[in-house]
């Protein structure tokens, strides 16, 4: 292996049985905590998305006090809610085959072999408790006439599992999630702190003692102790600038954990989407996601000829190439989400990219509308035919959607054991910001389906299997030094950026950062970029905090001060980032290096030295960060070349 | 693409809580009609930050139209002119080169000024808090197939669930009443045959909640006009008929306590 040591705390824990029966072996052998000694644990829980509000409503209704943060105004807003397309799960109820085993196997092929197979066999035995547990607190997932649940299909996989609220899924499903927590809320088992961001998490004696937040209203710098704090802050993708995260997701969570020890796996693995709508204007601030379900329905294509000007309705069907069902005749439109990115770019850079900046692909849904007629695509998609219209201003009925690939969601996060578990005691991650179940490729309708496993099902176990031993042992409140120590820092670092006085916003920087990422960090790396951008990006940070500006004061609601954190944490990680995919000589997943692909430009894995987990120590400077390395096997699966073909 | 060249904006500006507000007033020199109206005042409060001055705070995030995070008073509008549209998704498209745009916070007692245009909604919570659930305490589900939802039960439900907790209905409402809000919950949950056994007391539950943070609903109708998401004020019926029939039906499970 390259660079890489296998580090003893890098051990994933999983239980010593085959891979189906290890969940239940480990649900067996676990420590247990008395109903009535609950109570004497206090969990604090940070992010309140479909992980967050979960995990805090199950852990309240088993009897831990717990504290829920969010830096929202209210838990529900949470970017878990934008999910649209849909949540897999195992049912069958459509009988075409489908079972846990095939979606495990999908997932793990659809990560291109690099997660843990323990933790996505435990997904997908929880997906099927998922869709019951959100049927019972009423999320109105679509119906059959017979008043049975509908399905539809996704991306990497040839069987309908994947459940949906319209296009709206996301957002049924955290209110729901967010609707059993307020029940908790009500009850008084759960106190809730809304407008206050985590700023660091303080370890004391080897074990994670609690947090310490600023509140968004008044800049005031607090400690919060416990015996377990969980992060499910969600994904950095926001690293880009552009992306379909919301404005606000950041990486500061987990990096300010990485920085006091938690490691940091696999932070190259990224995820462009495939259908988002292009880039308009050099204004824009975001890019708007089109549901992934849309090519259950829609056809890709773009002109066959370089700088065809022609109106979509003017070029003829011959004219036309629709190259995911040409390229990929078994998935077609389906193919997995790295496939149809990297697909759709080299279309564009042919100089067959559609659209007034000739920027995008067609996602055209004539033949669907003239199949099944307007009313029936109206109501699978209606939703997110009126958000392109409002956003791209062009009627979806009428003329194709112009769509094309954008940073979306991010495989890597906080390494963690098969008890979620960072390599901090104490300290958990869960969702999108840990690394554990989607390899280097996530499958559509998988996210939300991770979130809730691990809330629901997953750290409600394991979190017990940690505080048993605890009871009775006194731990550290916030008085003790380090939590004051910690406080200090926090306090001098969003000073400082006041201090800086410079011309330059923190927007500034963001952009420019994201460009740097973009190109060379983005949907294709090369050695020689990546170490372009390892020289551009320490130089553009030192500016950064040489000339650096925020306006106003840290006394109250100060956007430009927030910012300001968060984009300081961008940066460290974009460097991590870079050298991650520097480390890893291949291609897999979302991390495509062009180096490494073969004749028809399709990814190759190097197996043989790549098989693992790079999991990031902090040392300083992420420069010089320790890179190493959780080897992975592959025992219910075997390792195989990735084909959609 | 095109430019608008001149947008003239007049923003409310308040410092805290507790201080004086007063309207000021920008130039946004140049913006691209495929802008967003958010975006445009990205760009005062980059052209701001360059002048030394400190940026009109105001509450966003997704930018999609979904989370309701967004707010805003535009032209005395709850999230501006285009209907069925939320602050986020409002494009520079709808305007001309010259325009003049009033912008102020969302306006009511129950939502309490923070800074600028950002106003505290915690209240909404606070109802959900009280009732707008069903109990269903993770682990005891039954196969999610065993529950039968007929389709148009489904459908209905959907609609008012997509109620994404803005608060333009409030802020749209003379008396600063919530009942859209409060009724596409009671809705969503009632309708379902999972809401069954709780019904009435979270209808009670909610609405007296409601009514301790919020106005009272005299049917002016503004809130479904102002809605992003289109509910309909059919909710608000729901919502009285569900309320008036847990009055009696809670009344006799308390007397036979």
């Amino acid at each position: 292996m390259t660079n890489a040591q296998i580090h003893d705390k890098l051990s994933s824990k999983s239980p010593d049985a085959a891979v189906p029966e290890m969940w239940e072996t480990f649900k067996s052998d676990m420590k247990l905590v008395n109903p009535n000694n609950k109570r004497k644990f206090k969990i604090i829980v940070v992010g309140t998305g479909l992980a967050g509000a979960s995990a805090a409503a199950t852990l309240a209704e088993l009897g831990y006090q717990v504290e829920a943060f969010t830096f929202h105004d209210s838990p529900r807003r949470a970017h878990s809610i934008a999910a649209q397309g849909g949540i897999n799960g195992a049912k069958n109820y459509k009988g075409d085959g489908d079972s846990v085993h095939r979606l495990f196997y999908d997932t793990v092929k659809g990560g291109d072999f690099r997660a843990r197979e323990s933790n996505v066999h435990r997904l997908a035995e929880n997906s099927v408790d998922i869709i019951d547990q959100m049927v019972a607190q009423g999320v109105p997932f679509a119906r059959e006439y017979g008043g049975l649940l509908d399905n539809r299909s996704f991306g990497g996989a040839q069987v309908s599992r994947t459940f949906y609220a319209r296009g709206q899924t996301g957002q049924q499903l955290l209110l729901g999630a967010y609707q059993q927590m307020e029940r908790q809320v009500g009850l008084g088992n759960i106190k809730l702190w809304n407008r206050v961001e985590l700023v660091d998490t303080v370890t004391i004696d080897g074990r994670c003692a609690g947090i310490v937040t600023r509140d968004l209203i008044n800049g005031e710098v607090r400690s919060h102790s416990a015996h377990a704090v969980v992060l499910c802050t969600g994904g950095y993708g926001n690293v880009f600038f552009l992306s379909t995260n919301a404005m606000a997701c950041n990486v500061t969570a987990a990096w300010r954990a990485h920085r006091n020890g938690a490691f940091f796996a696999n932070p190259c693995y990224t995820q462009i989407h495939p259908t988002c709508i292009p880039q308009a204007d050099e204004t824009q601030s975001k890019l708007t996601l089109m549901s992934e379900s849309l090519r259950n329905d829609g056809r890709v294509w773009v002109p066959k000829a370089v700088g065809d000007e022609r109106a979509a309705a003017d070029i003829p069907e011959d004219e036309r190439d629709y190259y995911l069902e040409r390229l990929y005749p078994s998935f077609g439109n389906l193919a997995p989400r790295d496939i149809s990115s990297r697909a759709a770019k080299r279309a564009v850079d042919q100089g067959r990219g559609v659209g007034p900046l000739k920027n995008g692909v067609y996602l055209d849904f004539s033949d669907a509308i003239g199949r099944l007629g307007k009313d029936t695509v109206e109501e699978r998609y209606g939703n997110l035919f009126q958000m392109y219209e409002r956003i791209a201003g062009e009627d979806p009925y009428a003329v194709p959607m112009r769509i094309y690939p954008a940073s979306h969601y991010t495989m890597g996060g906080l390494w963690v054991d098969y008890e979620l578990m960072t390599t901090i005691p104490g300290l958990y991650a869960a969702g999108e910001a840990n690394f554990s179940d989607h390899g280097a490729n996530r499958l559509g309708a998988s996210a939300l389906m991770q979130g809730l496993s691990d809330g629901y099902f997953v750290l409600p176990y394991t979190i017990g299997n940690y505080l048993a031993p605890m009871l009775g042992k006194a731990t550290p409140g916030v008085d003790h030094p380090e939590f004051k120590a910690a406080e200090t820092a926090a306090r001098q670092r969003f000073q400082g950026y006041l201090d800086i006085k410079g011309t330059r916003s923190p927007d500034h920087f963001h952009r420019e950062l994201g460009h740097i990422i973009w190109d060379y960090c983005g949907m294709e790396r090369t050695e020689q970029g990546l170490e372009k951008a390892l020289s551009e990006l320490p130089a553009l940070y030192d500016e950064f905090k040489k000339d650096l500006r925020v306006t106003g004061n840290g006394e109250s609601v100060n956007q430009t001060l927030e910012k300001a954190g968060r984009v300081d944490d961008f940066f460290q990680l974009g460097m991590l980032m870079c050298r991650d995919a520097l480390e890893r000589n291949e291609s897999c997943g979302g991390h495509f290096r062009s180096e490494y692909q073969d004749d028809e430009g399709e990814a190759v894995r190097d197996d043989e030295n790549f098989a693992h987990v790079a999991a990031w120590e902090w040392n300083g400077d992420p420069m010089s960060s320790i890179r190493n390395v959780e080897p992975l096997d592959f025992t219910a699966t075997h390792l195989a070349t990735r084909s959609y073909k | 693409m095109s430019h608008l060249s001149d947008i003239k904006l007049k923003i409310w500006r308040q410092s805290g809580p507790d201080e004086p507000g007063r309207f000021e007033h920008y130039l946004v020199p140049s913006i691209s009609d495929e802008a967003s109206f958010l975006e445009m005042l990205d760009v005062l409060n980059e052209q701001l930050i360059s002048e030394e001055r400190e940026p009109v705070v105001f509450d966003h995030d997704c930018r999609e139209g979904i989370c309701g995070t967004c707010s805003l008073m535009i032209d005395g509008q709850a999230h501006g002119p285009q209907k069925g549209t939320a602050t986020c998704q409002l494009h520079m498209r709808q305007y001309r080169s010259g325009a003049e745009i009033t912008v102020e916070p969302f306006r009511a007692a129950a939502f309490p000024l923070l800074k600028d245009l950002m106003v505290n909604r915690s209240a909404f919570d606070r109802i959900v808090e009280s009732g707008g659930y069903i109990t269903a305490e993770t682990g005891g589900a039954p196969d999610a197939n065993l529950i039968l939802v007929p389709k148009p039960v489904a459908d209905a439900a959907m609609d008012a669930a997509a109620c994404i907790g803005c608060g333009a209905c409030v802020a749209a409402c003379p008396n600063g009443a919530a009942n859209l809000f409060t009724g596409a919950k009671l809705t969503h949950l009632n309708m379902l045959p999972q809401g069954q056994p709780e019904r009435y007391r979270r209808a009670e539950a909610m609405v007296e909640t409601m009514d301790s943070y919020f106005g009272s609903c005299t049917n002016h109708g503004e809130c479904e006009a102002a809605c992003p998401k289109e509910i309909s004020i059919d909710v608000i019926a729901t919502l009285n008929q569900d309320y008036r029939k847990a009055k009696f039906a809670n009344r006799k499970t308390m007397a036979r306590a």
